[in-house]
This record gives C-alpha cells, sequence and structure tokens, in this order.
C-alpha cells in the first residue's frame, strides 16, 4: 500500500512570513591552542558564511628574543639557540650558522665533516618531512599516517643522540668540523636503515597518496603560480611544487652537495596535493644521498675537525698531557674566539626552504648583530592571500601543506 | 651560473649596477664574496626597483634592521635579493634615524610586509605607505622596541600568576639581575690587525 505526500503549497519554501535575513560576517578565532595549528598560532579568520575573507595571523606567542640573546654570548654559546629555532630539524641551522662564522674566520671544514654535516642535514630532511606529510594527513583526518611515520622518527633521532649525545637539541655543528667522528657501527645503522626506509614511504604512499579523502582535502586547494612564489619569498618546498626548479643544494651547494647524486622533484599545479608529493619524493631522494654519504664515510677515515685551537677546542686526551692544549681550552671556553668585522650571510636550504643567517661582526668575541631567516615567516605570511575565497574547512589543509614550526617563525 | 662567484665578477656587477643607478645606488663593495650595494634611503623604493627589473633579482630573501648607537643616523636597513635566473645574491643597506621613515618596500617586493612589521617592532623604524604597520612578534601592548642596543636584555616587565587577583600581573622586572661577564681579552686579535686600541696606546696610533 503506497502512501501519497500531501501536495505542498506553491509558496511553501518562499514564505512570504519568514523573510531572509542578510547574514552576518563572523570573526573566528582559530587557535593559540588548536591541534591542527602546528603550535602557537593565533588566526582571527573574517567569514562569510564558510567562505573565508580575510586572515590575520597573530604570531609571536613563541617569541624568545634568540636574536637579543645571541649578541651577549661568545660565538660557541650561541650554537646551541639555533637548535631551539626549527626543532624538527635541529642540525639543519647550526649549519647556516656555523657556514656564517666559518666564512667569517676564513675557515674550511675537513672533507669529512661536510660528509658528516651532509649526512645529518639530510636525517633533519627526513625527519621533518616524515613530521609535516603525516601530521597534513592528520589535519584532515587520517589517524595512521602519524604513527607510523613518528616510529621513523624515533630510530632517526636515536641516530642523532648516537652522534652528538641529544635526541633533538644536539648543539653538533662546530666551526671547522663536527664535535665528534661516527663511530662504525653508526654509519653501518644509518645505512641499513637507508635499505629499509625506502619500504615504509612506500607503506605510507599507499595510505595517503590515492586516498580519495586526502585527495578531495588536498587537490587544487592553496594554488600558488610561479610568480605568486618568487614575489613573496617562497622558499624551498613551496617554490618547488609549484615548479620553479630552485634548490640551494644544487644551485649554490655547500657541504658536499657538489659530490652527491640526487633529484630535484617538482611540482606542476602548485597546489597542496603537489607539495605533499614533492615533500614525499624528497625523503626517497634524501635517502638517496645518505647512502652515498656513508659508503665515502666507511672508506675514507679522516680528521672532523680543524686542527687549529684557536677556533676549535682541543680534544680532550690532549689536554691531559699537554699544558698548551689546557690553555686553548680555557680561553675558548672563557673569551671564545674574535671575528673580523664585516658582515655575511650564509644560508642553507632547510627543509622548509632558505634558512639563512645575517651576521654582523664589530671584532670582538660576540656577534654584533644576528638576523635570522626562517623559511617559514614568509610562507606564514602568505596565509592571507592563499586563503582568501577559500573554505573553512582548507585553512587547515593550507597551514599544513606551508609546513609551520613556530620555534623558526618567533625566534 | 657558477657558485661561488669570484669576486672579480660581483665588483663588475657593482660596477654595473651603480652605472645604471645614478644617485639611487651610490656604493658598492665586495667583502666575504658579497656584494653589499649602498645608497640614499629616500630612494630605497626606486633602488629595489631597477634591482629587480634591469638585474633580475626577483626575490626579497630577507629585510631587517641594525642599530649603530653611536652614529647620527643610528639604524640600517639591510634589504638581502636573490636573483634565481643569474644565481647572484645582493644586499643593499640604507641609513635612517629614529624619527625618519623609510619608504615601504611593500609595493615592489610583497613580502616585506611582515619584515618591515619586524623591523618595526624590534627597533621603532618606521616605513612610510605601509598598509599594515603593527607589532608583529612582541606582547599584546608592549612598549619599547627590543632589539635596540640601549634595550635592556631583561626586558622592563616581567609576569607571573597572582593567587589574590587570579590573573596574570604584568610588573617591573625584579627577580633577575642580567649578568653579562665580560671575558674579552684586549690582548688577543692584534696580530691579525682588528683588536681594540689598548689602554695608553692611544697616542702611538695617531
Amino acid at each position: 500500500m503506497s502512501v501519497k505526500a500531501p501536495a505542498l503549497p506553491a509558496d511553501y519554501f518562499h514564505d512570504p512570513k519568514v523573510p531572509e535575513t542578510p547574514v552576518r560576517k563572523f570573526n573566528i578565532n582559530f587557535g593559540p591552542q588548536h591541534p591542527a595549528a602546528h603550535g602557537v598560532l593565533r588566526l582571527v579568520l573574517e567569514l562569510d558564511g564558510e567562505v573565508v575573507e580575510r586572515v590575520d595571523p597573530h604570531i609571536g606567542l613563541l617569541h624568545r628574543g634568540t636574536e637579543k640573546l645571541m649578541e651577549a654570548r661568545p660565538y660557541q654559546q650561541t650554537i646551541p639557540y639555533m637548535d631551539r629555532l626549527d626543532y624538527v630539524a635541529p642540525m639543519n641551522q647550526e649549519h647556516a650558522y656555523v657556514l656564517a662564522i666559518e666564512k667569517l674566520l676564513g675557515v674550511e671544514a675537513p672533507y669529512r665533516a661536510l660528509l658528516i654535516r651532509t649526512l645529518y642535514d639530510e636525517i633533519g630532511r627526513i625527519l621533518s618531512h616524515l613530521l609535516n606529510v603525516t601530521t597534513q594527513a592528520m589535519d584532515v583526518g587520517a589517524l595512521t599516517p602519524p604513527l607510523w611515520g613518528f616510529e621513523e622518527r624515533e630510530k632517526l633521532m636515536i641516530f642523532y643522540e648516537r652522534a652528538s649525545g641529544a635526541r633533538m637539541h644536539a648543539n653538533y655543528y662546530r666551526v671547522g668540523g663536527v664535535r665528534q667522528d661516527l663511530p662504525e657501527a653508526l654509519i653501518r645503522d644509518i645505512d641499513d636503515w637507508c635499505d629499509y626506509f625506502p619500504r615504509i614511504v612506500d607503506d605510507l604512499e599507499g595510505l595517503i597518496t590515492g586516498s580519495r579523502i586526502f585527495k578531495q582535502r588536498n587537490v587544487d586547494i592553496g594554488v600558488v603560480t610561479k610568480e605568486e612564489a618568487i614575489a613573496h619569498s617562497f622558499s624551498g618546498v613551496l617554490v618547488r611544487g609549484s615548479g620553479v626548479a630552485w634548490d640551494l643544494r644544487r644551485a649554490q651547494p655547500y657541504a658536499a652537495y657538489n659530490d652527491m647524486e640526487f633529484d630535484v622533484p617538482l611540482g606542476v599545479h602548485g597546489d597542496c596535493y603537489d607539495r605533499y608529493l614533492c615533500r614525499m619524493r624528497e625523503m626517497r631522494e634524501s635517502t638517496k644521498i645518505m647512502k652515498q654519504c656513508c659508503a665515502r664515510l666507511l672508506k675514507t677515515p679522516g680528521p672532523v675537525l680543524i686542527e687549529d685551537n684557536k677556533v676549535a677546542a682541543p680534544r680532550r686526551g690532549e689536554m691531559k698531557r699537554s699544558m698548551e692544549a689546557l690553555i686553548h681550552h680555557f680561553k675558548l671556553f672563557t673569551e671564545g674566539y674574535r671575528t673580523p668585522p664585516g658582515e655575511v650571510y650564509a644560508c642553507v636550504e632547510a627543509p622548509k626552504g632558505e634558512f639563512g643567517v645575517y651576521l654582523v661582526s664589530d671584532g670582538t668575541n660576540k656577534p654584533y648583530r644576528v638576523k635570522i631567516r626562517a623559511p617559514g615567516y614568509p610562507h606564514l605570511q602568505a596565509m592571507d592571500w592563499m586563503n582568501r575565497g577559500h573554505m573553512l574547512a582548507d585553512v587547515s589543509a593550507i597551514l599544513g601543506s606551508l609546513d609551520i614550526v613556530f620555534g623558526e617563525i618567533d625566534r | 651560473m657558477t657558485w661561488p662567484v669570484k669576486d672579480t665578477d660581483l665588483t663588475k656587477l657593482g660596477k654595473a649596477i651603480c652605472k645604471g643607478a645614478k644617485g639611487i645606488i651610490t656604493g658598492a663593495d665586495v667583502q666575504f664574496g658579497e656584494l653589499t650595494l649602498t645608497g640614499p634611503a629616500d630612494r630605497i623604493v626606486e633602488a629595489l626597483t631597477i634591482l629587480r627589473d634591469e638585474h633580475g633579482f626577483h626575490q626579497l630573501i630577507d629585510l631587517c634592521g641594525a642599530d649603530y648607537p653611536e652614529r647620527p643616523l643610528r639604524f640600517d636597513v639591510v634589504y638581502h635579493l636573490l636573483s634565481m635566473t643569474h644565481n647572484r645574491r645582493v644586499r643593499i643597506k640604507v641609513q635612517t634615524d629614529e624619527d625618519t621613515p623609510v619608504a615601504s618596500a611593500t609595493a615592489v617586493y610583497p613580502a616585506a610586509n611582515w619584515f618591515e612589521r619586524e623591523a618595526f617592532d624590534m627597533y621603532g623604524i618606521f616605513f612610510d605607505n605601509h598598509p599594515d604597520l603593527r607589532r608583529i612578534l612582541t606582547d599584546y601592548g608592549f612598549h619599547g622596541h627590543p632589539l635596540r642596543k640601549d634595550f635592556p636584555m631583561t626586558g622592563s616587565v616581567e609576569v607571573r600568576y597572582d593567587e589574590e587577583l587570579k590573573r596574570v600581573v604584568y610588573e617591573p622586572v625584579k627577580s633577575v639581575e642580567w649578568r653579562n661577564w665580560d671575558f674579552l681579552s684586549p690582548w688577543e686579535g692584534i696580530e691579525r690587525g682588528f683588536a681594540a686600541v689598548l689602554p695608553g696606546d692611544e697616542k702611538g696610533k695617531s
């Protein structure tokens, strides 16, 4: 038996008794305590219904005055501050700072030290990309990728620990090399890990890359053209995702990157999904570079720190026997070394983009002015124009694809 | 393009830039393998436009202030530019003081917006025609400009939670004293020619 619904009056949906009200624009606060804000970010969003009209990021909630603090300490004591900037990939920051001081002093690190730096820079890159890619997936609703990715991050942090003694805040790079040599067992373990890791990337790709939900949330969201990327000071994955072939490891090589073989993955559309694909591919390339570093490190032993004790600390063993080494040690850890007056800018391709240090020296043992150029700073600035016209739900997808870490943005 | 760039190439580039921008970019200096340009502060927008359009420096990498309190024009505004097509970097510096604003670079490089807000926040350098010159990194309601050399390292206010008022209160700093040990030896660095003059040696120099 079928029941027929009664016919509706013609003006049922346009009842003149209920006039249409003009919709008020909404201002909402996103953060500072929001899991998708990737730290302490407060976004003031102006919404028209669900469409974002304006984004005003309020930053500085993690401002620690790093630049001011560095002006009051001898050079050697300022290297650990670098670890606390982008705390997801600490050693990459140290690298830029150490390069700047080396440029001032005219010091060059021995080749083995360059290899170790290259190796640990790439470990940092994988650490950062693993965190970003998996949490970006979490921002759009997937919970498993972070659990799988963090397991590998844990292993990488143990490699950090075995080299420097600290899982995150390593303070491992020194002016003129690195703190100490890597034990052979560690190099072999890293080498083994490199053979094993691509399978994990395959697994992650299997989870995310083809996922319908992930694609719906990321494809054609937050599109950045080549011109926009360059005009807005983007660097790293954000320019490469838009198809600009620019990688400082290739264009302005430092450490041992000149001798390494690797590809620079590029995106085509410049949307969130392409940036994700770039990061995935870069992890594979990083593994390739790490393999090459391990092979070379196993073949050629050598010094990892320059011999000049006016800059590099003497070894502990020497200090037990040599009076001069003891004096050098005392001088280095009280006064430190002086740099000639002048100004330099040194940069590295950090996982998030170009990380640079502008260093002004007045000829004393402390930097006169340090400016830290964090890649995330101009990227976060772009939140406003990237989000206009997108839906509220896209804000967290775009934020995730920008790869924001507040340690470096707020400094 | 090759990297690192030779000093001779940089000197050539510096000369070419100065020649094409008479009165806008006045000085070019190569140090530590880097090219530094200088110019008058009131023509910085023209200088940046020339560098962007004629020399291919399409990207503003960084913009920051620096404080030299002993100079009459105490602040430097430093722009770092990058050319991806020529694979070159250049730095351009202008000087200003606490009252004279520098023209904003936002019209040439949109990314200058936040960098200029930061320079304003940290040093109190004013930028003309900036769309939104607010503080950026410091606390809401912050007083002073923390990166100036005369700003105390400990700051001027400290915060704590007050049990009676049941809220966070701001008070003048009294819990810490800034200890700054000066380990600088007057003797070091003499052999390299950049040490300060030793006490008593001033007469010998003149």
